[in-house]
């Protein structure tokens, strides 16, 4: 009986080993889950214009996109090129693109869906003109030419 | 000899270390915002729409050449002036303005320009025209609506500073947090209202 009286063993320690584990995984999942979905690029990785006057896009998910650049490979050709979802594609199918995207928008969200456009600095105004005529055509007429803030300039 | 049993090596600062790697990629992989030069295109005109009859001297005419270059009012003119001269325009406040639901707005009561009858006669009524050529790069075009909105943004800082008391970015930032403020919204479109942004994109000129 004395045994167990005298011998007073410290509190023992609650294993934290196992806590690590836990946020590793947890850090895996935010480690995958928000890589950018961003569409495959078929043209040259765009330089944005910079401008100091610009908007922020805000809600995401109403924003669809549409690439202007050179082609990377050299069967596209030279020349300005359109690109649209993970396709090379011209201003004719931009009216299809359009639709489509609308239709997986609920009607409510549908007057505020904007079209950004990532064009390179290089493209000619021709080509932005050329969208922007086939994107009136479908009433598609909240637009944003894609830009970079600046370094330096304050907002 | 009782055998000493290796200790257990400390782990605890391992969550820690997780912990931090964590919080360092939820911080930068929301950082990607897409920003950018926002416009509202004009819709489609019917077959038979005839454009209405606009005075010169409300136009304030802005050409972008092939070769980058810039025409405003028929003299050519430096990137770097172009906010000036457009400032100039917009701010003349030369005569009356539009005249809304039946009742005129009448003379421009907060411009600070010349008053000159050759530039435009009210903020409402200035409308400023790009020309660009189908050549014409992009970039140059970009910069060149940017400068515009540059000087509609100065001229609207300056009015809610004159009426409000604060700049009209931080009027509109706070609008945009507390979007139900009808107090607040009240002032951004009394802002808006006096300076409203009237840029016109001209079809491009071709080479054929």
């Amino acid at each position: 009986m004395s045994k167990f009286g005298k011998k007073k063993k410290p509190m023992p320690a609650v294993n934290t080993a196992s806590l690590p584990d836990i946020v590793f995984m947890l850090l895996f999942f935010f480690m995958v889950t928000t890589v950018m979905r961003e569409t495959d690029l078929k043209i040259e990785n765009p330089s944005l214009p910079n401008a100091s006057e610009v908007k922020k896009l805000e809600h995401k998910s109403l924003v669809s996109t549409i690439y202007v650049g050179k082609a990377k490979e050299k069967k596209y050709g030279t020349g300005d090129k359109i690109q649209l979802n993970d396709k090379i594609a011209t201003s004719k199918d931009i009216a299809a693109f359009i639709y489509n995207e609308r239709s997986q928008r609920s009607e409510k969200e549908q007057p505020y869906m904007t079209t950004s456009i990532k064009a390179d600095v290089s493209c000619s105004v021709g080509t932005i003109s050329d969208i922007k005529l086939a994107l009136r055509d479908v009433n598609a007429l909240k637009i944003s030419f894609s830009s970079r803030i600046p370094s330096g300039i304050k907002q | 000899m009782a055998r000493r049993e290796t200790p257990e090596i400390n782990a605890g600062s391992m969550a820690d270390i997780a912990f931090l790697l964590l919080i360092f990629f939820l911080v930068t992989t929301t950082m990607d915002v897409d920003s950018g030069i926002s416009k509202k295109l004009s819709e489609k005109p019917p077959k038979d729409y005839v454009p209405p009859v606009i005075k010169e001297r409300n136009i304030f005419e802005v050409n972008i050449n092939r070769n980058n270059e810039l025409l405003v009012e028929g003299e050519t003119m430096k990137i770097e002036e172009l906010k000036d001269a457009t400032l100039k325009f917009i701010d003349n406040g030369g005569g009356d303005g539009k005249i809304v639901d039946g009742v005129s707005t009448g003379k421009c009561d907060y411009c600070k320009g010349e008053r000159s009858a050759a530039s435009s006669d009210h903020p409402n009524k200035a409308i400023i025209s790009v020309q660009s050529d189908r050549g014409t790069e992009y970039g140059m075009y970009i910069k060149v609506q940017n400068e515009l909105l540059r000087a509609y943004t100065e001229l609207r800082n300056r009015l809610a500073l004159d009426t409000y008391n604060v700049s009209y970015d931080a009027l509109e930032k706070e609008y945009k947090k507390d979007l139900k403020n009808e107090k607040l919204k009240e002032k951004v479109n009394y802002i808006k209202l006096r300076y409203p942004q009237i840029i016109s994109d001209a079809e491009p000129t071709s080479a054929n």
